[in-house]
């Protein structure tokens, strides 16, 4: 995915009522306090970065800046935890979890948007109830589940309530029922068969829909705690965030430690937003808007 | 597929549906409507694991009523919503208010406010912890100490902790809110404000007769999603306290928490069912309310 193929950002260009407002003293005192409160935004993440780089000697220090930068506190904890495996663990669930919701999700928005048969309003409507059913509700039977068919401390275990989301299901249906059903139609009469049509007509044409569903289902299960905390007590088979709760808890003093650790749980999340920072904003107003 | 043409176009379709349908209408039976059910049938049982569940009609309802954690965690979750929700709403419609007439270095403005959204929670709890530290060790307290204040003691004070674990929560959904303020803020079309500007109307007059009610829907939302992240606070909250307890003394314990422990620290199935269907009904009437107040538009 390049940038060129990224949606307009919808916040990009002000409206057309303030272009006749000139500078005056109020919008850049107004300017001046939003900037210095996006900096305080900040300060949470330049720390935690900027103490993962420090010694312990240094890290009560209240600068910012280290005076002799190391990566000590990185070296520690691949060395002597198991980050590396919980971020290994993360990442390939968060990655398979993915695939799954904006597989199935997408699926089921088409054939709810462009099928026409009985029964499927009743099909839509159960699926969104589900929204309504709290994650903490379901804790204790997904549990049962679990322990009953050998599911604790796998993969599996981690990933399966996650597999397909009812707002998925919700945001691709609207994105799929704004495709006219022209396209539809010609490609059946090219002979093409329905899943081709799903898969090469019409997914191509929500991309954006598509592309900001994966983008927070990966991110809702990279930083997912209470599940993964329930299901796991394997150390080897922890999440990230599982893990680095315990690593901290264990280290409980070693500030500089945690922040290292706190530091690799995070950049990933950063890493996704900067490269996918027009398609996030534009998501998240989506997901909003439609929901 | 000549062979297949006694059936209408219609109904090949109908069966190629539900073809695509049928492996995530199990998924949805398995592992949603059926769980949601099975709840209600635990949380009317005794069950540790080990030996059989025991039916036990409302023992665990009433077993709640004279339960002073339960209700001290009750007590607690609604504090996080009504000090986190109007307190976030605020900020973010200010920041978004005047972000939304900002075009020199808007984008990255923006970023600055949206970053900490998308950060690991339990990542983020712990850096806030570490500035809860007292001194020397956090940071808080040292730029108290710069300043010539007094040390406070933050999550160690009964008092301060719980207002304490909502600063990093307020803090990380600051973002969307904004993002979602101005996403509302530009859907008000410019005829409005010209309108109004030709009547002589003011700042406050077009803030408070235009823009506050053509944003309603916006706050609406908002008001929801916000209320029932902090109805369902955890994250935070587990990794902030001494050993994932909610402490000092349950003061930051909030309901999901209390229900964590009931079920996976002291193994009381039916208890920890009950409650979370207490949690349920709450997370349902917030939801009867958006529906109710999306459909009365003025």
């Amino acid at each position: 995915m390049t940038a060129s193929v990224a949606p307009p950002d919808p916040l990009d260009s002000a409206p057309a009522w303030h272009v006749g407002l000139a500078a005056h003293p109020g919008r850049v005192i107004a300017w001046t306090l939003l900037v210095i409160g996006g900096i305080v935004m900040m300060t949470p993440l330049i720390y935690m970065v900027a103490t993962s780089l420090k010694l312990s000697n240094e890290v009560y220090d209240v600068n910012i800046i280290p005076r002799e930068p190391t990566l000590e506190n990185y070296k520690f904890i691949f060395e002597n935890t198991r980050f590396g495996l919980w971020f290994l663990n993360s990442l390939v669930t968060s990655v398979l979890v993915t695939i799954s919701v904006v597989f199935f999700d997408s699926l089921i928005g088409y054939t709810l948007a462009k099928f026409k048969f009985r029964g499927r309003d009743a099909v839509f409507v159960a699926m969104l109830t589900t929204l309504m059913i709290p994650t903490e509700m379901l804790i204790v039977p997904w549990y049962l589940m679990a322990k009953n068919l050998g599911w604790l401390n796998s993969y599996w275990g981690i990933m399966f309530p996650g597999m397909m989301t009812g707002f998925g299901v919700f945001l691709m249906r609207q994105f799929f029922t704004g495709i006219p059903d022209d396209y539809i139609h010609a490609a059946r009469i090219d002979g093409l068969s329905e899943f081709q049509i799903w898969w090469q007509v019409a997914l191509p044409l929500v991309t954006p829909a598509l592309s900001a569903l994966a983008i927070f289902t990966f991110l809702g299960n990279w930083t997912a705690f209470l599940w993964p905390l329930i299901v796991t007590n394997d150390r080897g088979l922890y999440t990230l965030p599982v893990g680095l709760a315990s690593f901290s808890g264990e280290y409980l003093t070693e500030w500089e430690l945690i922040m290292a650790g706190a530091t690799i749980a995070t950049l990933p999340t950063l890493a996704v937003f900067i490269v996918f920072q027009r398609f996030i904003i534009r998501g998240v107003v989506l997901a909003g808007l439609k929901g | 597929m000549w062979r297949r043409d006694s059936l209408t176009i219609e109904t090949k379709l109908a069966i190629r549906a539900w073809l695509f349908l049928a492996v995530p209408i199990v998924f949805f039976v398995v592992i949603r409507f059926y769980p949601a059910l099975q709840s209600f049938g635990i949380a009317f049982t005794e069950w540790n694991l080990l030996s059989p569940a025991r039916f036990v009609g409302l023992a665990n309802f009433s077993r709640m009523l004279g339960d002073p954690v339960f209700w001290i965690a009750f007590k607690n979750t609604f504090l996080y919503l009504f000090i986190g929700t109007p307190l976030s709403l605020a900020l973010a419609f200010l920041i978004a208010y005047y972000l939304d007439q900002v075009r020199f270095g808007h984008g990255l403005i923006r970023a600055l406010y949206f970053i900490p959204h998308l950060t690991t929670t339990v990542a983020m709890a712990w850096v806030w912890r570490w500035f809860y530290q007292p001194p020397p060790i956090g940071l808080f307290n040292n730029l108290l100490n710069l300043a010539d204040l007094n040390a406070q003691p933050f999550l160690r004070s009964t008092v301060q902790a719980l207002p304490a674990a909502i600063a990093p929560a307020i803090w990380a959904g600051l973002g969307f809110q904004v993002i979602l303020f101005m996403a509302g803020l530009r859907a008000i079309p410019s005829s409005y404000y010209e309108a109004a500007r030709i009547d002589g109307a003011g700042r406050w007059m077009i803030l408070r007769e235009i823009t506050l009610p053509m944003l309603r829907p916006t706050t609406v939302f908002l008001v929801v999603i916000s209320s029932i992240g902090f109805l369902r606070i955890f994250d935070t909250v587990y990794n902030m306290t001494d050993n994932g307890a909610g402490g000092p003394l349950n003061s930051t314990k909030p309901l999901v928490l209390y229900i964590y422990e009931t079920a996976f620290r002291s193994y009381q199935m039916g208890y920890a069912a009950a409650q979370t269907l207490i949690l349920f009904l709450i997370l349902l009437t917030i939801s009867l309310v958006q529906l109710r107040l999306m459909r009365a538009r003025p």
